[in-house]
C-alpha cells in the first residue's frame, strides 16, 4: 500500500466551524484526499480513533479546561507536527470572550466555571504548545488550509511536485 | 439478571460532544444521564452592552454547523424589534440561503453521519469507489452537500458565517448570472435526494413513544414565517411562545433542557412535516409519493426519513424561487435606533430557534435569551434512551451501544448550539424534580 500522510482532526471549544469546511472540502477533494490521507482520528467522520502517532494534527478551538489542556498535551506527544485552524485556535477568540468579562459578568458564571472545572482563562493552541502551522480565519481559509496541507504531504514524502 | 455500567464518551459522528453514562442492577436502570460535555462560551454574556450591528454576526460562531440560522435569527428579532420590515427580494434570498443551509446540514448528517450505520461501516469514506454502487452512494453524499453548500455560497458569500446579509437587507446582493448554473446543480442532484428518501423509508427502526411536536409554520413551509403550531392543536404567535418554553436545569450537562407547556416536546425536520406535510412543494409531495403516508409518525428515528424528505423540498422551492427571482441592486433600509424588546423565532434545521433581544436607545443589546433546538430535544433524547434500554436490557452491550449512538444520532443533536450560553437564574430553577433515576419528570 502507498504510504499516506498520517493525519488527526480534533476539535475543543469552538463552533466548530472549521470542522465544516473540512466536511464541505471533502465534497470536491474527497477521491484525491482518500489515496494520501490515513485518517487516525475525527469524531466528524468515524468511531475509530486510534490514539496513536501521528504526522500532522489539525487542531481547532480554544482550551478553557485543564482536561483540554491535558488532552492537547497528549496530541503534541502523538504528533509529529500541529496545525492551528481557525480563529479560536490560533488567537483565543471569540471563545476566549469570557477573558475580556467585567466583574459582573464573572460573578454569573462563576459558578458554572466551578461547578465543571474550566481554566481561570482561555488560551490559545500556543499558550500551551509548539504550533508548527497556522490556518486564520473564522471559519478557517480554505486556500491556506490547502497549501498547509501540501506542504506536509510534500514534507512527509507523500506526493513529489 | 444484568447489572452493568456502560458509558459511552466523546460519541462520534455528532456536531460537538456528548456522552451518555447508564448504570444497570439486575435488569433495571439505576441511572441515565445523557451529558453535553462542550464547554460554554458564554454568548448570552458576551453580547450584553455590544452595539446591535455587531450582534448578527456574531451569534453566528454560537454554532458552525448552522451558523447562518442563528444569523437569521438574530436579524429577525433585531428587525421585529425596531419595526423594520425587510423587502420581498430580501425575504426570498433569506429563504434561499436558509434553504442552502438545510440542504448541506441535512445531507451531513444523513449521509455522514447516519449511513454508516445503516451500511454497516464506520465511515462514509471507508465505501469502494471501485464498486459502483458504493460509487454511487460516494459520489451521491458529496454532490447533494454540494448542492446546497454552493446555494449558500452564491445567495450568502459563504456557506458559514455568510457575510452578505443584514439587519434590514443584504450588503452585496448575489449575482444573477450564477442563478442559471445553480439551478442546473440542484436539478441535477434531485435523483440522488430520491434515491436516499427511498432508503430511509425501507429502513425501520422503532423508537414508539407519545411526545408532543412544536414547530414554526407556514403555508409556504418556509422555515422562516409562520405561527407556532402543536402536536395538540396550539397555535401560538411567535411574540408569545416563550411563556410555554419552560427551562429545566440538568445538574450534569452543560446544557440546559426545556419543557414546552410542562410536557416533553420533539422539535426538528420529524415535528415539521407532521405539523405540516400538506405545505411541502408540488414536486416534493408528487415524488415522495406514499412515502408521505408515514407521517405523522411518533417514531423519532423517522428525523432522519422527514430529514431526507426536507431536503427535496428546500430544492424545489429554491429552483422555483431562483428561477423567478430578479435581483435588484438594494441598499439594506438604515437602522434607527431605539428602546425595545425583539422576539425572531425561526426554523433552524433542528428544530424551532427563539431570540428575544432587549436593546436600549443606542442600540446595545441590555438582555439576551437564545433557545436552542438541542436544548429542547435534549429531556426526550434521554427518555427515548431509558425506553430503549430498559426494553431491551438483554441485547448484548456492544449491540446495546450501538443501538443508543444511533438513537442519539437521530435527534441529529448539535452541541455548539446546546451549550452556547449561561442561564443565569440555574440556581433557582434547580428545584425541578430530578428522580433518582436522573431522569426528569414534568
Amino acid at each position: 500500500m502507498d504510504k499516506k500522510l498520517k493525519i488527526g482532526w480534533y476539535s475543543f471549544s469552538c463552533c466548530e466551524d472549521s470542522t465544516i469546511i473540512f466536511t464541505e472540502m471533502l465534497n470536491e477533494h474527497y477521491l484525491e484526499w482518500k489515496k494520501v490521507l490515513d485518517i487516525r482520528s475525527a469524531l466528524i467522520l468515524q468511531r475509530r480513533d486510534h490514539h496513536d502517532e501521528m504526522d500532522v494534527a489539525f487542531v481547532e478551538g480554544a482550551i478553557t479546561s485543564e482536561e483540554q489542556e491535558k488532552k492537547l498535551k497528549d496530541i503534541r506527544v502523538r504528533a509529529k507536527k500541529i496545525v492551528a485552524i481557525g480563529a479560536c485556535a490560533t488567537i483565543g477568540m471569540p471563545s476566549g470572550q469570557r477573558n475580556l468579562f467585567d466583574e459582573e459578568k464573572q460573578k454569573e458564571i462563576a459558578p458554572i466555571l466551578t461547578r465543571f472545572k474550566y481554566a481561570p482563562s482561555v488560551k490559545k493552541l500556543s499558550d500551551i504548545v509548539t504550533v508548527d502551522s497556522v490556518v486564520p480565519g473564522c471559519p478557517m481559509d480554505e486556500n491556506i488550509f490547502l497549501q498547509v496541507l501540501t506542504k506536509y504531504l510534500k514534507e512527509f514524502g507523500i506526493i513529489i511536485s | 439478571m444484568h447489572t452493568f455500567d456502560l458509558t459511552l464518551d466523546d460519541i462520534s459522528k455528532i456536531e460537538g460532544k456528548a456522552s451518555l453514562s447508564v448504570k444497570i442492577k439486575d435488569d433495571t436502570i439505576e441511572e441515565i444521564q445523557f451529558k453535553i460535555t462542550e464547554y460554554k462560551r458564554f454568548y448570552t454574556q458576551a453580547i450584553r452592552g455590544k452595539d446591535i450591528a455587531a450582534i448578527p454576526q456574531l451569534c453566528a460562531r454560537v454554532c458552525g454547523t448552522c451558523s447562518n440560522a442563528h444569523l437569521l435569527c438574530a436579524i429577525k428579532a433585531i428587525e421585529n424589534g425596531l419595526g423594520i420590515t425587510p423587502s420581498s427580494q430580501t425575504q426570498k434570498l433569506r429563504e434561499l440561503l436558509n434553504f442552502g443551509l438545510n440542504i448541506r446540514d441535512h445531507a451531513l448528517h444523513l449521509y455522514v453521519f447516519v449511513l454508516p450505520d445503516l451500511l454497516g461501516i464506520d465511515s462514509i469514506l471507508d465505501l469502494d469507489e471501485n464498486k459502483p454502487e458504493e460509487r454511487e452512494l460516494l459520489e451521491d453524499t458529496f454532490s447533494v452537500k454540494s448542492a446546497g453548500n454552493t446555494l449558500s455560497k452564491v445567495i450568502g458569500g459563504r456557506s458559514v458565517h455568510a457575510p452578505f446579509p443584514t439587519i434590514g437587507g443584504f450588503l452585496i446582493v448575489p449575482k444573477q448570472e450564477l442563478f442559471e448554473g445553480l439551478i442546473k446543480e440542484l436539478q441535477e442532484v434531485r435523483p440522488a435526494v430520491l434515491r436516499l428518501i427511498e432508503r430511509f423509508s425501507n429502513y425501520s427502526f422503532l423508537l414508539a413513544q407519545s411526545i408532543q411536536f412544536v414547530s414554526l409554520i407556514d403555508s409556504d413551509y418556509s422555515f422562516l414565517k409562520g405561527e407556532i403550531i402543536t402536536s395538540d392543536g396550539k397555535v401560538i404567535k411567535e411574540t408569545n411562545v416563550k411563556k410555554y418554553l419552560e427551562h429545566v436545569v440538568i445538574p450534569y450537562s452543560h446544557a440546559s433542557g426545556y419543557t414546552f407547556a410542562g410536557k416533553t416536546y420533539f422539535v426538528g425536520a420529524l415535528s415539521r412535516i407532521n405539523l405540516a406535510k400538506k405545505y411541502l412543494h408540488k414536486n416534493t409531495i408528487k415524488d415522495a409519493g406514499s412515502i408521505l403516508d408515514r407521517f405523522p409518525s411518533e417514531n423519532a428515528y423517522d428525523n432522519n426519513l422527514a430529514q431526507a424528505i426536507e431536503i427535496l423540498h428546500c430544492i424545489d422551492k429554491s429552483i422555483d424561487i431562483l428561477e423567478n427571482l430578479k435581483v435588484e441592486k438594494e441598499p439594506p433600509i438604515p437602522i434607527v435606533r431605539k428602546e425595545c424588546v425583539g422576539v425572531g423565532v425561526i426554523e433552524a434545521p433542528r428544530g424551532m430557534l427563539f431570540y428575544r433581544l432587549e436593546m436600549d436607545n443606542v442600540g446595545k443589546i441590555i438582555n439576551a435569551d437564545l433557545v436552542v433546538p438541542t436544548g429542547q430535544n435534549q429531556i426526550g433524547i434521554e427518555k427515548t434512551l431509558y425506553a430503549y434500554i430498559s426494553a431491551n436490557i438483554q441485547k448484548d452491550q456492544h449491540e446495546l451501544s450501538h443501538d443508543i449512538e444511533k438513537i442519539i444520532r437521530a435527534y441529529d443533536p448539535c452541541m455548539s448550539c446546546a451549550s452556547h450560553f449561561l442561564k443565569v437564574k440555574w440556581e433557582r430553577l434547580s428545584a425541578k424534580r430530578i428522580n433518582n433515576t436522573g431522569n426528569i419528570f414534568n
